[in-house]
């Protein structure tokens, strides 16, 4: 099997940043250091230090208005109430977790398989990208509206064109608690399969074509090919497919909220959390306590994936 | 070459593995804080926006002050026509006093989602609000100016009821009250006519009325509730008929328990109603349970007289409404209705104090509300005085409605706390009982119950 050798750029390009201080002039290492910490302490003070407070805010009670003083510590009070008390909790976490499967091994996967295709160089693969990705331009909420006309139950286009819409027949996509999780999952999916399709496509095309060639004189098939040979190579890209796909799904929100305030069958962690944050009398403590548990279950798999993949690469 | 470092299988080119490990790394921690960053976002969105609606509403008043006295209005009436009445009101009782008036307008349901932040940052000088539990939450919390010095000027106008929904907890006066519509069953008198129907007094002749309206193809009640707070109103009527006023009204206060009997039977006789009801109700609005009313599909629908605004010009003389039925219970002649009562409040620290008490002052006389009931026919001026002259029928029949009534409730979602109206609360528990009403009763209501035990005490 052929595998390409480091130019002479990459090797020269390795060397220079193993031996740091010999090359790079006192210029380089003021822009480096203001390039890599301006979006560092960007990061810190915006996205951090509210995560911190918010992990804080968790074992507090607190309605949201009124200074420091009127911020009562509770202790774990919060997180009992959520795991025993609170009815929406639990079907939030099982939607959350049906939505992270449905897009790890349906929507992803598809996404994946109309890549390949549209990889062949078929007549019209570019009008086919564009049709694939417009919905990817679109936010989650326009889905969310555009799909709501769609599923309608008495003036949609999905009723209207079955003949569902008399009072005995009428299905009811969006308003039947065991309907409207899946028909939300496939508006989003929708969108994300797009998504997928052009980033692993641009993928595909940075695969060594002479890497396919030597698989056909090996005499492998169209599937061989790519599971053997196209799919161990896509590696890095792959990492980076799981992870986007483990995003979308676990910050699923424009889309239910858009759709009822996720209610009645389309709970999810994200909108508990902007139910008891956002509105009239908060319950600021209670919803950061929802906010660490979708921290906990974000961040939990990624490092472990991210970690046992650096571990089967190193 | 690919982007994110060289093929495998390379050894010694451990720079661009360091470049694909960092870029990966950094990958997770942006996933992991868009993961959290869904808690912030929705606030800093909410705040922020509150934020630029009043930097352009102090930065307008800041540069009118010094010319003659600016007043800001802060309005959640987005919709076309509640919007132009209330531009008319402000701005004619504006000229009046003497001062500038600036309305700001928020889309409906933003406005009530953001109030928190947006009182305790630089509000508007007044702002449209409603009455009940929901003004004397925010009343108690500081947020709002004690206006009983303008209720010394315009007590006179409103009768003692009106009064009682405008106090705060601590016996001031806290709301102006301009408008109020009653919750009544609404149909169409052509359908009536021509199927002979009677208009049902008791609940046995609803029934009965509605089974007859089934075998005409009719939609016997037309009902919708995907935005989670219309159930509330047949709740709250239910409740009333069958438990009284003060029942209801304790229930709402958490002086009285959801598992008290009294609240079972109120569901059980609801179930009696649900095989007349439209079917998909869960994912329908009001809008469009109103829109089947107006189209002849459906023969009754509960709900506020706001209803009527999914009618045409030509439609509206067609509509009418009677009162809920009777339960044949001694409530029957408290004549109970919800009639929620909309209006103005003043923020905590208005830039213009002199001058929005005289625009509310202005705002509390039956002319100017009059002048409001001249742009929006769907709701009755609050003020016992005004010109009814002008009303049509249906607002006509609204005010008399609320006349005859001897107790007036608010609506669940003003009557009680807003963290237990809201989508976690009621929203929630009535939209669960809906979708499946044979449940076990004694575990739902314990589950409501616990709800309301849970939450903490209010400060």
């Amino acid at each position: 099997m052929l595998t390409p050798v480091p130019t002479g750029t990459e090797v020269s390009r390795s060397r220079k940043v193993r031996s740091r201080f010999s090359v790079l002039s006192r210029r380089d290492k003021v822009i480096l250091a203001v390039m890599v910490g301006v979006p560092s302490l960007v990061t810190l003070v915006f996205i951090w230090l509210p995560v911190i407070l918010s992990i804080l805010l968790s074992f507090t009670s607190w309605n949201g208005i009124g200074g420091i003083d009127k911020i009562k510590p509770v202790g774990l009070t919060n997180y009992v109430n959520l795991l025993t008390k609170y009815q929406a909790f639990w079907p939030a976490l099982e939607h959350n977790l049906l939505w992270l499967g449905f897009f790890l091994f349906v929507a992803t996967p598809i996404g994946i398989f109309l890549a390949v295709l549209l990889d062949k160089e078929v007549r019209g693969t570019r009008f086919y990208q564009s049709v694939l990705y417009m919905p990817v331009v679109l936010s989650l909420a326009i889905v969310g509206f555009i799909w709501q006309l769609q599923y309608s139950s008495s003036q949609g286009f999905i009723n209207n064109l079955t003949g569902h819409t008399g009072q005995d027949n009428l299905i009811d996509w969006l308003g039947n608690p065991n309907l409207n999780l899946w028909a939300i999952i496939i508006a989003a999916a929708w969108r994300h399969v797009g998504y997928i399709t052009v980033l692993y496509l641009a993928g595909l095309k940075s695969v060594d074509p002479t890497l396919r060639e030597a698989a056909a004189i090996d005499g492998a098939n169209q599937r061989q090919t790519f599971f053997r040979v196209v799919f161990p190579v896509m590696a890095p890209i792959n990492v980076v497919i799981v992870v986007i796909t483990v995003i979308e799904s676990l910050r699923a929100f424009d889309i239910a909220y858009i759709t009822n305030k996720g209610l009645n069958g389309l709970e999810l962690l994200s909108v508990l959390v902007t139910n008891n944050i956002i509105g009239e009398a908060s319950l600021v403590g209670f919803g950061s306590a929802i906010g660490v548990v979708l921290l906990v279950i974000s961040v939990g798999p990624i490092i472990v994936y991210l970690s046992r993949s650096m571990r089967d690469q190193a | 070459m690919s982007v994110l470092g060289s093929p495998r299988g390379v050894r010694g080119a451990s720079g661009s593995r360091w470049i694909t490990l960092t870029g990966v790394a950094v990958l997770s921690i942006v996933a992991s804080a868009c993961g959290s960053a869904a808690t912030q976002a929705p606030a800093t969105q909410a705040a922020s926006q509150g934020a630029a609606s009043q930097a352009a509403a102090s930065q307008a008043a800041a540069s009118q002050a010094a010319v003659s006295g600016a007043v800001t209005v802060g309005s959640n009436q987005s919709d076309a026509n509640p919007k132009a009445a209330y531009a008319s009101l402000i701005n004619s009782c504006a000229s009046q006093v003497g001062v500038t008036a600036t309305i700001n307008t928020t889309d409906h349901g933003k406005f009530q989602d953001a109030i928190s932040s947006y009182l305790q940052g630089t509000p508007d000088d007044v702002f449209t609000w409603f009455s009940g539990y929901r003004m004397q939450f925010f009343a108690a919390q500081g947020l709002a100016t004690d206006i009983s010095d303008v209720w010394a000027q315009i007590g006179s106008h409103f009768s003692d009821a009106m009064k009682a929904a405008s106090t705060g907890a601590d016996g001031k006066q806290y709301f102006v009250p301009i408008y109020n519509y009653p919750w009544v069953v609404i149909y169409r008198k052509s359908v009536f006519a021509a199927h002979s129907y009677q208009v049902p007094k008791t609940w046995d002749d609803f029934i009965a009325l509605a089974a007859k309206m089934k075998t005409d193809g009719l939609i016997p009640v037309a009902f919708a509730d995907k935005d989670g707070w219309p159930a509330m109103g047949t709740f709250d009527i239910l409740d009333m008929r069958l438990n009284g006023y003060q029942f209801h009204v304790d229930l709402m206060a958490g002086k009285q328990k959801w598992t008290d009997p009294k609240v079972a039977s109120v569901f059980t006789t609801w179930a009696k109603l649900l095989p007349y009801y439209q079917t998909g109700a869960l994912g329908l609005t009001w809008q469009e349970a109103a829109q089947a009313l107006v189209n002849k599909k459906a023969g009754m629908y509960f709900l506020g007289t706001f209803a009527g605004q999914q009618a045409t010009p030509a439609d509206i003389p067609d509509l009418d409404f009677f009162a809920f039925p009777t339960l044949g219970t001694s409530f029957d002649s408290e004549s109970a209705i919800d009639a929620p009562i909309d209006g103005l409040m003043l923020s905590k620290a208005p830039k213009n104090l002199a001058g929005a008490n005289a625009l509310l002052a202005c705002v509390g006389t039956p002319a100017a509300e009059n002048l409001y009931m001249k742009s929006d026919s769907n709701d009755v001026a609050a003020a016992k005085d005004a010109d009814t002259s002008g009303y049509n029928d249906f607002q006509k029949k609204s005010a008399e409605i609320i006349g005859s009534s001897q107790k007036i409730a608010q609506f669940l979602d003003r009557d009680t706390r807003p963290d237990f109206a809201g989508p976690n609360g009621m929203q929630h528990f009535l939209q669960s009982w809906l979708s499946n009403p044979t449940q076990d009763s004694t575990t739902f209501l314990q589950s409501i119950q616990s709800y309301y035990d849970q939450l903490p005490p209010l400060q």
